[in-house]
């Protein structure tokens, strides 16, 4: 699969908003539990402290 | 070489095990979903009816069976600690539900995603689309239930019960598709047919799958190592563990 340019490749066919908006959630929730595990991990261990 | 695997059922001897468990599986989640998306996004073709819009398949489709395969894993747990009284079974539990609805909610998501640009609209009372919902509900009824019982013991108790009796509704999101006339599609993949997708398509999703399968046994690790220090604060290797990690 050849896209040519950035460009095209953002564009995604004209479905930029449909195929980026599902990967950009997917990946800020990823993020987020990450996150929210070392502040629960952090917490925890001070907890204990 | 014969490993003692009750060793390890107790929160002590877990803990570390758990963290290295959850390294090497974030390491090969990362790598997978990187060979993944480079599959889905610079091998596999347009497709000729759905045009670019169909590459959202490469996390729906592996979110939609983390979702389902976390809860019957969850339930198994629920049911174990229920069954036997084992204090890290609904550890266990309990460290699965966040994150098995966080697939619930991204298969969702970008289901709503890709249904207004393929069927015209974000959202159908359709039987998969709802019994997918009801999971969701399940989750957070779940998460909600042990949370509102203070002692940790009798809410993994009242959990368990609610994980069992919802478990019911896994076979019927996956049914969904062939026992009511659904707008959503039949499966793509089954043990029964040859899949009914391109093979680099295929190797794409399979791939993703396996991403958001090991990205999945990491994160409930690391969230079981919090609820083990939480439970077990005043012990002496939660002492141990929390002043090494000063």
């Amino acid at each position: 699969m050849s896209w040519g340019s950035w460009e095209n490749f953002l564009a995604m066919g004209g479905y930029a908003l449909y195929v980026w908006g599902s990967y950009a959630v997917t990946l800020a929730l990823v993020i987020a539990e990450l996150a929210l595990l070392a502040l629960r991990k952090r917490n925890a261990v001070e907890r204990i402290r | 070489m014969s490993i003692n695997w009750f060793k390890y059922s107790s929160p002590q001897t877990f803990f570390p095990l758990a963290g290295k468990l959850a390294l090497g599986f974030g390491v090969l989640a990362f790598l997978a979903c990187g060979v993944g998306l480079y599959l889905g996004f610079f091998v596999a073709p347009t497709d000729a009816q759905q045009g670019e819009s169909y590459r959202i398949i490469f996390i729906h489709v592996p979110a939609a069976w983390m979702s389902m395969f976390l809860y019957v894993v969850m339930a198994f747990w629920a049911g174990l600690g229920l069954a036997f009284n084992t204090r890290l079974s609904g550890m266990m539990a309990s460290a699965i539900a966040p994150t098995g609805a966080l697939f619930t909610f991204i298969s969702l998501w970008t289901g709503s995603f890709w249904g207004k640009p393929t069927w015209g609209t974000w959202w159908v009372w359709d039987a998969r689309l709802t019994s997918e919902l009801i999971l969701l509900f399940l989750y957070f009824g779940f998460m909600a239930l042990q949370a509102a019982i203070d002692d940790p013991r009798r809410a993994d108790k009242a959990g368990a019960v609610l994980a069992l009796v919802g478990v019911v509704n896994v076979p019927i999101i996956y049914f969904s598709v062939k026992w009511w006339n659904t707008l959503h599609q039949g499966a793509s993949v089954s043990l029964s047919k040859a899949p009914s997708m391109a093979a680099v398509m295929l190797a794409g999703m399979l791939v993703m799958a396996f991403g958001f399968w090991f990205y999945s046994i990491a994160a409930v690790l690391l969230r079981a190592r919090c609820i083990m220090l939480e439970r077990e604060r005043s012990s002496e290797w939660a002492g141990q563990y929390a002043r090494g990690a000063a």
